[in-house]
């Protein structure tokens, strides 16, 4: 029996990068992102119930540089996809179709992104400056109590 | 040609033939659709949790999930939250993974955790606010 090579698509390199397609496949990798952190969570709110020795890895990571561009970066997923995905429950409800109202709509979605992802930005800083400033009060040159706070709520570590 | 009593859009040969190619109706559409709705509510309510009471440290933590409203929300938020991801993680490994083998692993191991994963989540939730 002859098999005949499926047809294949042409290949992604020859399109142009256009606001439409890049929004979609940003909308999967966004969706993967927050799966990944769902798994995060679930080990968050485990490590609360049932093991709090080592619920100091999360707080600990909270606070590293790492665990703040993790945060942003999660933030940013998180408010894309939250915004696109309204954008899609619109499409599925058959409005915002025509090609002036689909690239409108894009620029509106990635604008809100990257707004409230500033906004937890900023909160992020924030938790690093109140650390530094209480570091600078505790007159301790070897061991620092470091205290971050949020809200009411603060904690210390021991350096 | 004799008019059927029944309202019906498919033409006989659609209805011979089932669901065809695809294997399945629209089950997952609707309920990838119905859990991004709960979950726009649900991760809102999330984040600012999280910004304002829960990031500090574990007995503040502790305190918020111990409260019922609280308690009901976040286990409504992770319960939805996963299944939502399963759903569509299921569907990238459909779009991208082609070896039968592969792909059969990939989606019962999505399944799977996923389950494992929201028995965890319920099971600490309810451990905290059970006391
Ligand atoms: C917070 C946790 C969330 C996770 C882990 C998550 C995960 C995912 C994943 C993995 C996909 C599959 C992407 C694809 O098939 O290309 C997806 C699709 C989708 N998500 Fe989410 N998502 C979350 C929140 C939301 C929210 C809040 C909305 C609200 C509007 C939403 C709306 C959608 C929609 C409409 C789709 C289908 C898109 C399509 O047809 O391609 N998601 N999500």
């Amino acid at each position: 029996m002859t098999t005949h090579p499926r047809p294949l698509s042409p290949h992604l390199q020859v399109y142009k990068p256009q606001i439409t397609s890049l929004l979609s496949i940003l909308h999967r990798l966004t969706g993967l992102f927050l799966s990944l952190g769902s798994v995060i969570i679930v080990a968050w709110l485990f490590s609360l119930a049932f093991a709090p020795e080592t619920y100091g890895i999360f707080v600990e990571s909270a606070h590293s540089l790492l665990g703040k561009a993790f945060l942003l970066a999660w933030a940013f997923c998180f408010f894309y996809h939250l915004s696109n995905g309204i954008r899609h429950l619109f499409w599925d409800m058959g409005r915002g179709f025509e090609m002036k109202n689909v690239r409108r709509s894009g620029w509106v979605v990635i604008s809100t992104a990257i707004f409230l992802t500033a906004g937890i930005g900023c909160n992020l800083m924030y938790y690093t400056k109140a650390s530094v400033l209480s570091q600078e009060q505790t007159a301790q040159p070897t061991i620092a109590d470091v205290t971050y706070s949020v809200g009411t709520y603060s904690v210390t570590v021991t350096y | 040609m004799t008019v059927s009593s029944k309202k019906t859009f498919r033409s006989p040969l659609k209805a011979s033939r089932g669901l065809g190619s695809a294997k399945d109706g629209t089950h997952h559409w609707v309920v990838q659709r119905l859990s991004a709705i709960a979950l726009i509510p649900l991760s809102i309510w999330f984040v600012y949790a999280l910004l304002t009471a829960i990031m500090a440290d574990a007995n503040a933590a502790r305190q918020f999930v111990a409260q019922p409203v609280n308690a009901i929300l976040l286990f409504l938020l992770v319960e939805a939250m996963l299944y939502h991801g399963a759903l569509g993680v299921q569907v990238v490994v459909e779009d991208y993974i082609h070896k039968p083998c592969c792909k059969i692993t990939a989606l019962v191991v999505v399944k799977l955790g996923t389950v494992v994963l929201m028995a965890a989540a319920a099971l600490a939730i309810g451990k905290i606010a059970l006391g």
